[in-house]
């Protein structure tokens, strides 16, 4: 393999007087089929079974099954549940968004000064996001969030206030703390390379006309981000969108539904409910969704590709 | 010359503190890994106490699987990932050194598929995998993660192998190297450290991942984030096996993700941030 390298490197003389003799072509279009058929069956086939049932009455409990029209949409648009959880998602994405991308570049800025142990502190920054999210709602809900024997009632008490049952009294802010302690080190981790990026002579230049570290913030390094930050918010929402497991381990979406969202909705007409039917509308109602936000995702990454 | 010093201690200090607050969650976790049941539970909390790794033992050898889970884990997530490096490589390698007029259209069209909400798609993958016989073995969920990240795997082999040197290669192919020697003895030794940081990336989501997982395993087939997720199950708590078991859990991602930290960014940006 070592010797390989320099034998080829020698060959740039004849290579361009070869070029037109031609190397054999390799076979490109047989390279890119598995790929391309794996992916082309993964996306469309469940996709289609999927609207299929959408307009079926089919229940696994039910033998009986038939073209139903829009009877599973007209069910699910009339489900109190439905309403509750679009808007739980809402919340959920928008809160964590803020929370997030507001922080991560604060952080960001914060990593890009010069101070001991940078790199250790930025590892422990990461770290949540490398947490598994079963791992990461145990651990709230018991060991921090646990009226009685978590830490922060304990927290709480010993200042003389009641501790909070977080997962019975606000189950949406809990999971709302926990989703945004999970992905601020992704928002900080992509703007601290953003901002790491930034040409310091327009900082030493700013600096040089008088630029203090707030304008220096605002008019200097937003406006670097801005991009960055415009990717962090789509591809944060498209995970957002679709929460599952911190909210199976930690409410099962209640009490009532005060913390379902879309996903677990779907799930529990799918998986609870047995309503096949059902649950594909929630579905092609969450596929509509997460299609809008990445329309505009997929407009800005074509630009940055160069193929 | 005293002012930066002073400067520099300061941000140290407020960089420290914000590190280990929002580490805090996983040392607690640590630390409660160490007590015992009775221990873990106390109010006030034990900040103080002679550390047992009893939990560890239990974990391991107890009745609980933690190793089967385990090993079910590593099975699906370096199998899925070796099986979408051995797809996407040539697939890579072609829209790479190959383009054509709709390489661009092809990639992002991949990328596309990416944004199909799983739960989207749940009905459909579960009634196949029950008449299939896949559901709760292993290698189905193997499949369905390949097939997750294999646009992600794609596209990262991509960006890298753009910064080859086409005509190392190309030379390669003059000197009438086959497409698979070309491929095997030129470009996977260049693009080694661009494949590893894109392996590492696909272990750390397939090991993570908890929304197929859990609806598609049992007990036969379950990987970690399902054996944590039976510590939800309301009777005795058990916080001191669930951080031992935690931790045990998390360990080998959060090394894996510290060391990929560079590239992970262009990784889970898709290349729109470099």
């Amino acid at each position: 393999m070592g010797t390989a390298l320099p034998q080829a490197a020698a060959g740039p003389p004849r290579r361009f007087s070869l070029m037109a003799a031609g190397g054999r072509k390799p076979p490109v279009a047989a390279m890119k089929l598995p790929a391309v058929g794996l992916l082309l069956a993964w996306s469309l086939i469940p996709l289609f079974m999927t609207l299929w049932f959408s307009f079926r009455h089919f229940n696994l409990l039910d033998a009986d099954r038939y073209f139903s029209g829009l009877e599973n949409y007209k069910y699910l648009l009339t489900d109190d549940a439905l309403v509750a959880s679009v808007v739980n998602t809402l919340i959920l994405v928008v809160s964590v968004l803020i929370v997030t991308v507001g922080l991560g570049t604060l952080l960001a800025v914060l990593l890009d000064q010069d101070f001991w142990g940078r790199g250790i502190a930025r590892v422990l920054i990461i770290a949540p996001f490398f947490v598994m999210p079963t791992v990461s709602a145990l651990v709230w809900k018991n060991l921090l969030m646990h009226p009685v024997n978590g830490l922060f009632g304990f927290l709480l008490r010993s200042v003389g206030l009641q501790a909070i049952d977080w997962f019975a009294d606000y189950p949406l802010t809990a999971i709302i703390i926990m989703v945004a302690w999970q992905w601020l080190p992704f928002a900080t981790l992509i703007l601290l390379t953003s901002v790491q990026a930034l040409d310091p002579e327009r900082k030493e230049a700013a600096r040089m006309d008088g630029a203090g570290p707030i304008s220096m913030f605002f008019f200097i390094i937003i406006p670097h981000l801005a991009r960055s930050i415009g990717v962090v918010i789509m591809i944060e929402m498209l995970f957002l969108l679709s929460i599952f497991a911190e909210i199976f381990v930690t409410t099962s979406g209640g009490p009532g539904n005060a913390s379902t969202n879309l996903p677990f909705l779907i799930y529990r007409y799918a998986l609870l409910d047995f309503d096949v039917g059902g649950a594909s509308a929630g579905g092609v109602l969450a596929i509509v969704l997460a299609n809008i936000v990445a329309m505009f995702l997929m407009r800005s990454l074509a630009k940055t590709i160069e193929a | 010359m005293n002012r930066t010093v002073r400067k520099k201690a300061i941000t140290t200090a407020v960089a420290w503190l914000v590190a280990l607050l929002i580490f805090f969650p996983i040392i607690w976790m640590g630390l409660a890994s160490f007590k015992t049941e009775i221990e873990a539970v106390a109010t006030p909390p034990r900040l103080f106490f002679s550390p047992t790794l009893e939990n560890y033992r239990d974990v391991a050898f107890g009745r609980a699987n933690y190793l089967h889970c385990a090993f079910n884990s590593i099975y699906v997530s370096f199998g899925s990932t070796a099986l979408a490096l051995l797809i996407a490589v040539p697939a890579a390698y072609a829209m790479a050194f190959f383009p054509t007029g709709r390489t661009k259209d092809m990639l992002l069209w991949m990328l596309s598929t990416k944004f199909m909400p799983a739960v989207g798609v749940l009905v459909p993958i579960y009634l196949i995998f029950r008449d299939t016989g896949l559901l709760d073995v292993r290698f189905g969920l193997l499949v369905v993660y390949t097939l997750v990240n294999l646009p992600i795997v794609v596209w990262m082999l991509f960006s890298f192998f753009k910064e080859v040197p086409p005509e190392i290669l190309e030379a390669g192919r003059m000197d009438g190297a086959h497409a698979r020697d070309e491929v095997l003895l030129l470009l996977l030794p260049l693009a080694l450290p661009g494949i590893a940081s894109t392996a590492l990336l696909a272990i750390i989501l397939s090991w993570n991942e908890a929304f197929w997982s859990l609806n598609l395993t049992g007990p036969a087939a379950a990987p970690l984030t399902y054996y944590i997720a039976s510590f939800s199950s309301p009777e005795g708590l058990f916080w001191a096996k669930l951080s031992a078991a935690s931790t045990l859990a998390i360990a080998p991602i959060l090394v894996f993700g510290w060391l990929s930290q560079k590239q992970l960014v262009r990784g889970l940006t898709f290349g729109a941030v470099k």
